[in-house]
């Protein structure tokens, strides 16, 4: 098997777990419950490369052509 | 009196913009060189002018994406149905590719990856044919001719040899492949150079007519799968086109550039990079197929139709049994498709419709709520 980060990809923007704290902020600029989030599966090759367990939250730091970055966030479900 | 560049940063870092828009911000600032009641100016026209640009709160915004994208779509139909070769290879493009994009489809009807090379590969045209080999699927029909020699009950394959060279197979090497695949008897000819001769487990007419057919669906090199592979020199280095697509075979051979290759396959993509990735390539193959028919479409719509196929986890189709599919509503449910259906089993089971977004609203003949229908006054 070869080895690669899929992290490096060109289409795979980077993915981070969030600390409580961080989640809590979001969250409450949001003014949302963790459920509300968009989902990723915990599946997803992504997430099993970085290692994000069920209910964590995953932050995305999209490179956007409209707003140079942008973060997303997605909750890990099974 | 102009302002140094640490005084701009300290101005604009506060602000509430996308990053971009800061960079030019500065990029200017700095190029015209400006006094800090300037900027400060500036600054509060830009923050003005960025509100006004935003989106309002309750605006619909998937009724506009829907129109903006759907109107090109209407002059899409004109001309469609036709086929353009990237490379020499085919792919759908125009509204058939459109309609496969936001319907999710499993397998593209033309499924296509480009390759990128790793710089030893991309820049020796020789290497980049070789590899070009390592992915390209080779059958028998294309190294050998094959007879099927009735009176002794066997198959002749006789190979070319040049083809032989060029895809660096040894007549050994594919009778040991032969016979590990069918599991009959394979032996290389020793009178005749490149022979090899195919006799089935039973002498009987039937299992040699089998054996002919089923010869040639054995891949004895290659990524089974991968139809063809066209190299092609972008700016300074070779590129692999193909026609088929097979991401995870294609990313574990050596000398593939696993960071820049692609598919046209979006199932693929998300089996492989993820959902963020699919959700990228859902935004890059609908843009440049309206791209490629002259139209041009706000990329906001585009996303917006992305991220919602993507919000679940999971790349959902757009239609019956995907978004609109999943409403809440059985009003909206069923003022898409299959009408009765929806409202007929709803019945059954005695569904309550809390009449909550717009399509149901309409149909009961309520005010909607959207724009200023969507404010209410609350007393404290």
């Amino acid at each position: 098997m070869r080895k690669f980060s899929l992290l490096d990809h060109q289409l795979i923007p980077k993915h981070e777990i969030m600390s409580e704290d961080e989640l809590k902020s979001v969250l409450k600029e949001y003014a949302i419950e963790k459920e509300q989030l968009p989902k990723v599966k915990v599946v997803d090759p992504v997430i099993q490369e970085i290692g994000a367990q069920v209910g964590e939250v995953v932050r995305i730091t999209r490179i956007s052509q409209t707003a140079g970055e942008a973060f997303y966030y997605r909750l890990v479900i099974a | 009196m102009t302002i140094s560049e640490a005084t701009i940063d300290s101005m604009i870092a506060q602000l509430d913009l996308p990053k971009n828009i800061m960079g030019t911000l500065k990029d200017d600032v700095m190029k015209v060189g400006v006094t800090k009641k300037e900027l400060e100016d500036i600054i509060e026209r830009l923050a003005a002018s960025y509100e006004y640009a935003c989106v309002e709160p309750c605006e619909a915004v998937g009724v506009v994406s829907a129109q903006s994208i759907g109107e090109p779509g209407t002059q899409m139909t004109m001309r469609t149905f036709h086929y353009a070769g990237v490379a020499e290879i085919n792919v759908t493009l125009g509204l058939p590719r459109l309609i496969e994009i936001v319907d999710a489809r499993k397998q593209p009807s033309t499924p296509m990856m480009t390759i990128a090379l790793e710089h030893e590969y991309a820049t020796d045209r020789d290497k980049a044919r070789k590899l070009a080999w390592e992915i390209e699927a080779t059958h028998i029909e294309h190294l050998a001719d094959i007879t099927t020699d009735l009176a002794n009950m066997r198959l002749i394959l006789d190979l070319h040899e040049k083809t032989l060279i060029q895809r660096a197979l040894i007549p050994d090497e594919i009778a040991e492949k032969l016979h590990e695949e069918l599991d009959v008897m394979v032996h290389v000819s020793d009178s005749i150079a490149n022979q090899i001769i195919v006799t089935p487990n039973a002498p009987s007419y039937r299992e040699l007519l089998q054996l002919a057919k089923k010869i040639h669906f054995i891949t004895l090199k290659g990524i089974e799968g991968i139809k063809r592979v066209v190299i092609r020199k972008d700016g300074e280095e070779y590129t692999l086109y193909t026609e088929g697509s097979k991401l995870k075979e294609v990313l574990q051979i050596e000398g593939t550039d696993a960071t820049r290759t692609h598919t046209n396959n979006i199932g693929e993509i998300f089996e492989v990079f993820g959902i963020e990735a699919a959700r990228n390539s859902i935004i890059k193959e609908a843009t440049d197929t309206l791209a490629e028919q002259g139209l041009t479409v706000d990329i906001r719509h585009i996303m917006l139709v992305s991220d919602i196929m993507c919000c679940d986890g999971e790349v959902k189709q757009i239609g019956r049994h995907g978004i609109s599919g999943e409403k809440a509503s059985v009003f909206a449910r069923a003022a898409f498709e299959v009408t009765v259906n929806h409202l007929l089993d709803a019945g059954m089971r005695g569904d309550r419709d809390e009449l909550n977004g717009v399509t149901e609203n309409i149909i009961v003949g309520q005010p909607i709520k959207l724009g200023t229908g969507d404010v209410h006054l609350i007393s404290r």
